[in-house]
């Protein structure tokens, strides 16, 4: 699996988009400290463009790239090679080159500001660790459905969707049920919605560990109120861990069954 | 060396094979024919692992291939139709295969017998059909395994190319390996095959040498005798 591995992620450094990426970070970062000044400012912002934008890199670049090594993938079918290694090793690489361009990209303006004698160097660490979970889920989900699309257009299609549903319209429609079901009291109902979205789990469990209560919103409010701040900040971990292990357990399980 | 039991495989409606039975004895080249959609591909994809039989057996070299991906070292495999990763080198691709597969392997002479030279240092997605192809066939032969599996190895290649598959073949068979080959081109299975599989309806309709066959379609040539076969009564 290392092999495969070792391919597919020297096979995506050398790519022109992993550069993109990780410049577009680094500028990020760099422009978002000059213009702000102060690192906790930086942070929610940076927070507010991770959490949506992560996902949708994570989404398009893995639908990509398992469709642009199809031939790669036949051709490694035919060799004295694990299936699940296979999948799991080209699955690590994309999420691993697109990690190391998060935390690369933003880490470098951060630590050359003088990250590690400021106060906020949790803060942002757990901004790093929350982005490298939306990559790993977010990649997975897209993997998934490459995997059981061989139509591109179709992947592709489907790909985007899940990505505008969990980071737009699922919060439309949490919010609407919760107008419409105002009468009811809606703790647990909030506080589930929340763990089934990925992208609401991030931000809460960011909000929590900010400490931020005019941003917490009313999930952050019951997170906050339910578990307290540090088991509220477990719980949100130990969900992105599930989101995590989930999509990636059932890539390798249905990689088993596929004809090639 | 290879034993194909019971073998079913449907893709969505489609039944490709229904319940094949085939027992593949040690060295020789057989030749697995058959028409377009008979599941000639299918049964080698479903002996390589990489289609996943919806029933029945197969076991390669007495051990079964269900669950099991090492057997793969013992075989080689020369794809249909050569798709390669277009970003890599064929310089890239070879030294990656035998990453991959850590086996002693003879390259070299490989490429200057099909005189690939000049394309090392290409990319892949830049060559032509046929020098894809030839790269396809130093890919399969470099290495030393016991079992030689190939899909449509004639495809665009030119005559010397040809020509020199066939010694290779011939080469390969002489040391005793187990060579399965599927082809169109009649006079190519005339000249190497020992054996003739008959895939007909996913089943083996006839398995046999080559005279047996002529004989039993009172035919002259290899062409019109599997065109004849399929409508020739009681067959083995």
């Amino acid at each position: 699996m290392l092999k495969i591995l070792k391919y597919s992620f020297y096979d995506l450094i050398r790519s022109r988009w992993s550069y993109v990426y990780f410049l577009f970070y680094l500028i990020l970062g760099f422009v978002l400290l000059f213009l702000n000044n102060d690192v906790s400012k930086a942070v929610i912002t940076l927070m507010n463009i991770i959490i949506i934008l992560v996902p949708l890199i994570g989404t398009i670049f893995g639908v990509m790239y398992y469709y642009n090594s199809k031939e790669f993938t036949e051709l490694l079918l035919a060799q004295p090679v694990k299936r699940s290694s296979i999948f799991f090793g080209q699955y690590l690489g994309v999420a691993g080159s697109l990690t190391m361009s998060l935390v690369l990209g933003l880490g470098i303006p951060f630590v050359l500001y003088g990250l590690f004698k400021s106060d906020a160097i949790f803060d942002f660490s757990l901004l790093l660790v929350t982005g490298a979970f939306l990559t790993l889920i977010f990649t997975a989900l897209s993997f998934n459905i490459a995997l059981a699309n061989e139509n591109k257009i179709k992947g592709f299609g489907y790909a985007v969707l899940i990505w505008l549903f969990l980071a737009v319209i699922y919060d439309g429609l949490f919010l609407m049920s919760l107008i419409i079901f105002k009468e009811y009291p809606l703790d647990s109902f909030s506080l589930a919605a929340t763990m089934f979205n990925p992208i609401d789990l991030s931000r809460t469990l960011i909000l929590l560990k900010l400490d931020i209560s005019a941003l917490l919103g009313y999930t952050g409010a019951v997170f906050k109120q339910f578990f307290g701040t540090h088991q509220g900040l477990f719980m949100s971990m130990l969900m992105l861990i599930l989101w995590t292990v989930l999509p990636i357990w059932r890539l390798v399980h249905k990689a088993k069954q596929k004809d090639f | 060396m290879i034993q194909v039991e019971n073998l079913y495989k449907k893709f969505g409606k489609n039944e490709v094979l229904s319940g094949l039975d085939l027992s593949i004895e040690e060295g020789g080249i057989f030749a697995v024919l058959g028409p377009n959609g008979s599941g000639k591909t299918t049964l080698i994809k479903s002996i390589l692992g990489m289609v996943v039989p919806n029933k029945g057996n197969i076991s390669v070299g007495g051990i079964s291939i269900k669950k099991n991906w090492k057997y793969r070292k013992n075989i080689d495999y020369l794809p249909q139709i050569a798709n390669f990763p277009g970003n890599l080198k064929v310089k890239e691709l070879i030294r990656m295969i035998k990453d991959l597969r850590q086996m002693p392997s003879k390259e070299e002479e490989l490429i200057e017998l099909f005189k690939l030279e000049p394309f090392l240092n290409k990319k892949l997605s830049t060559l032509s059909g046929g020098t894809k192809q030839k790269v396809n066939i130093v890919l399969t032969f470099m290495f030393d395994c016991p079992l030689l599996i190939l899909d449509e190895p004639t495809t665009g290649l030119d005559p010397a190319s040809l020509i020199h598959l066939k010694k290779l073949l011939q080469k390969e068979k002489s040391k005793g390996k187990t060579i399965l080959v599927t082809s169109h081109i009649m006079q190519f299975v005339a000249e190497v095959a020992d054996t003739v599989i008959y895939l007909l309806e996913g089943k083996i309709y006839f398995k046999g040498t080559i005279d047996t066959l002529m004989e039993k379609t009172q035919q002259t040539d290899l062409e019109h005798a599997i065109a004849a076969i399929a409508t020739t009564p009681n067959h083995a």
